[in-house]
């Protein structure tokens, strides 16, 4: 009982009287025990899926990952493989949809928390994101089909597949934008308003200066969804695995395929698990890091706000 | 105002400024509004053609036979029936790990959850796929003696892997904003703690852990690519051990061959699914409103 003491303890904060915990029925600690045992199980089995799915993966990925699948492209006459064309599509991508996503999303929260005063219309803009964020990915590479490779005849290929991903990572810069926005001490702006700036100048010199990590936060975020991103990309950006530089990966149909995309296929419709085993590895150890780099920018967030 | 605070922000540059911004903050409205409009005008046409009937409830989806049929109701029943196994798995784990995560564990394990269900989340949906292919779905032949372990079952538990970091995030957050008076005055009348948890803070919580169950839903019916690769990919009507395809999935492996009605029957599938998200959200939105701050 000293164990669950100390919980109660640590939990509510304040230390209940032992004479209660004589009362207590058996049928009474034998139920709480049984919903303890149901806890613990459910925590062993999220971290046993967890380590078990990472070992594996590195187990069966690592060992194929070598310097020449990393540094060709595939080659049918040698019939080798390579996935170089794979990693810098998935680079032109993250790219070109945060030159695109960043001042969109970064605006979209500055109108809604620095300009707008009509709150039914901040309600309805807030709604649409809640939408945009709910839509599932297949439906963003249908629409993203519709729009930007046909209506507005794009062609498949990166670019209209990095615009499909726009719309998509648009919810997370705006919400990441926007709660850091709302950190932001109004004595700033007020002084900043005082000393005779106008609204703009305010904004740019105070405001976004100061929200700067919730931005990149919101930035690591999208980077992650955008590497991740399979299903939004299969009829947008192409399944092509030619090497391109970024000049062309700008321009309208140059299809390519990134390295989710790649994993899908090698898997799915080629049957070449080392490839795709190799592929995960690499996608896993971007994960990671991409997840410890947002903890570590917001750790520094929280830092900047509890000195003010 | 005085004059030149009136000066300052009525100068050229503000106005021009100010309009950008209010054009950025259309923006994520007009995107919904063409997202629809195009869902809408592309697949309307087929439901037309088809009959609303024989699309929805038509048991049949033949879309290259000689005399094709597009019969939908596999692929609704498929997601719907894949969406509800997965959450019938993931709700319970979920939600304990979350209780034990806010409630029970003390702070350097409940760093060690928390970091755990973030690279869940953050782990792509082809490495869930691909995992299941090669780990999941031979286990499921062996298991259960089939000749092919790529069915509904699968699915479901490739699922509700995936929607588990899902539930668990949102109902920590629901979990954590019970305000410590209740528990406080649920032990003052002599329940233990754990009785506190279960019976008050959860009970506390629940609108919570019910927009996390629906949040879980709508992540499992959108789900593609991992799905696309562990369950079979066969238009059957569903059963827990025959190869079926979710709506997203009979979008995802026809739109690259398709053309004419089949192309455009495609499309409607894509409206029934956004259908089936729109009220999602306004569930979320409406129903379980969540508090704000």
């Amino acid at each position: 009982m000293m164990g669950e003491n100390a919980i109660h303890n640590s939990a509510v904060g304040q230390s209940p009287d032992s004479s209660i915990e004589l009362h207590i029925s058996r049928s009474r600690k034998i139920r709480g025990g049984i919903w303890k045992g149901l806890m613990i199980a459910s925590f062993v089995i999220i971290m046993a899926l967890l380590t078990g799915m990472i070992g594996y993966i590195a187990y069966r990925g690592i060992p194929t990952i070598t310097w020449k699948l990393l540094s060709t492209s595939p080659s049918v006459l040698n019939d080798t493989i390579g996935i170089l064309p794979n990693i810098l599509n998935t680079v032109y991508i993250v790219v070109i949809t945060l030159i695109f996503v960043l001042p969109l999303g970064i605006g979209t929260a500055v109108y809604l928390n620095e300009y707008a005063t009509n709150h039914k219309l901040v309600s309805v803009i807030e709604f649409a994101v809640e939408t945009l964020a709910g839509i599932p990915s297949i439906i963003y590479g249908l629409a993203g089909m519709l729009i930007f490779v046909q209506a507005m005849k794009i062609g498949t290929s990166i670019l209209a597949g990095a615009l499909t991903l726009v719309v998509m990572t648009l919810p997370t810069i705006i919400r990441t934008t926007q709660e850091s926005l709302k950190t932001v001490p109004n004595s700033y702006r007020e002084g900043s308003l005082a000393l005779g700036s106008g609204k703009w100048h305010m904004i740019r010199t105070v405001v976004l200066p100061s929200s700067i990590d919730g931005i990149v936060t919101g930035c690591i975020l999208a980077i992650g969804r955008i590497v991740g991103e399979s299903a939004a990309l299969l009829f947008t950006a192409g399944m092509a695995n030619n090497i391109m530089n970024f000049g062309q990966a700008f321009a309208p149909n140059h299809a390519g395929s990134t390295l989710t995309v790649a994993l899908y296929m090698y898997a799915k419709e080629r049957g070449e698990f080392d490839v795709a085993f190799a592929i995960a590895a690499i996608l896993l150890i971007l994960t990671l890091v991409i997840n410890f780099a947002a903890k570590a920018v917001a750790k520094k967030l929280k830092k900047g706000t509890s000195a003010d | 105002m005085d004059t030149a605070a009136a000066k300052r922000f009525s100068h050229p540059a503000e106005k021009i400024w100010s309009a950008v911004f209010f054009i950025c903050g259309m923006i994520a409205i007009a995107f919904v509004l063409f997202i629809t409009v195009f869902l809408i005008i592309s697949g309307v046409p087929a439901i037309g053609k088809i009959g609303i009937v024989d699309f929805l409830f038509g048991t049949t989806w033949a879309s290259t036979a000689a005399e094709p049929q597009y019969g939908i109701l596999p692929f609704i029943l498929t997601s719907v029936y894949g969406t509800f196994g997965a959450i019938l798995i993931a709700v319970p784990i979920g939600l304990l790990c979350s209780i034990y995560l806010t409630k029970f564990a003390s702070g350097r394990i409940a760093a060690v959850i928390q970091s755990a269900v973030e690279l869940l989340a953050g782990i792509p949906s082809v490495v869930y796929g691909l995992v299941g292919m090669i780990l999941i779905v031979p286990w499921v032949r062996e298991t259960f003696h089939l000749p092919d372990g790529a069915n509904l079952f699968s699915a479901i538990i490739v699922l509700s892997v995936m929607v588990l970091p899902n539930v668990i995030s949102v109902s920590e957050t629901a979990l954590a904003a019970v305000p410590k008076e209740y528990e406080e005055g649920s032990l003052a009348l002599g329940a233990t703690y754990t009785e506190t948890v279960f019976k008050v803070s959860v009970h506390a919580a629940r609108s919570g852990i019910a927009s996390a169950v629906v949040l879980g839903v709508g992540r499992a019916i959108g789900e593609a690519m991992a799905v696309m690769m562990v369950s079979g990919n066969v238009a059957n009507m569903p059963g827990l051990f025959r190869s079926v395809r979710f709506l997203t999935t009979a979008i995802a492996s026809e739109m690259s061959y398709s053309s004419g009605l089949q192309r455009q029957a495609l499309f409607s599938i894509a409206l029934v699914l956004f259908i089936f998200i729109m009220i999602i959200t306004l569930l979320l939105n409406f129903v379980f409103k969540r508090k704000k701050d």
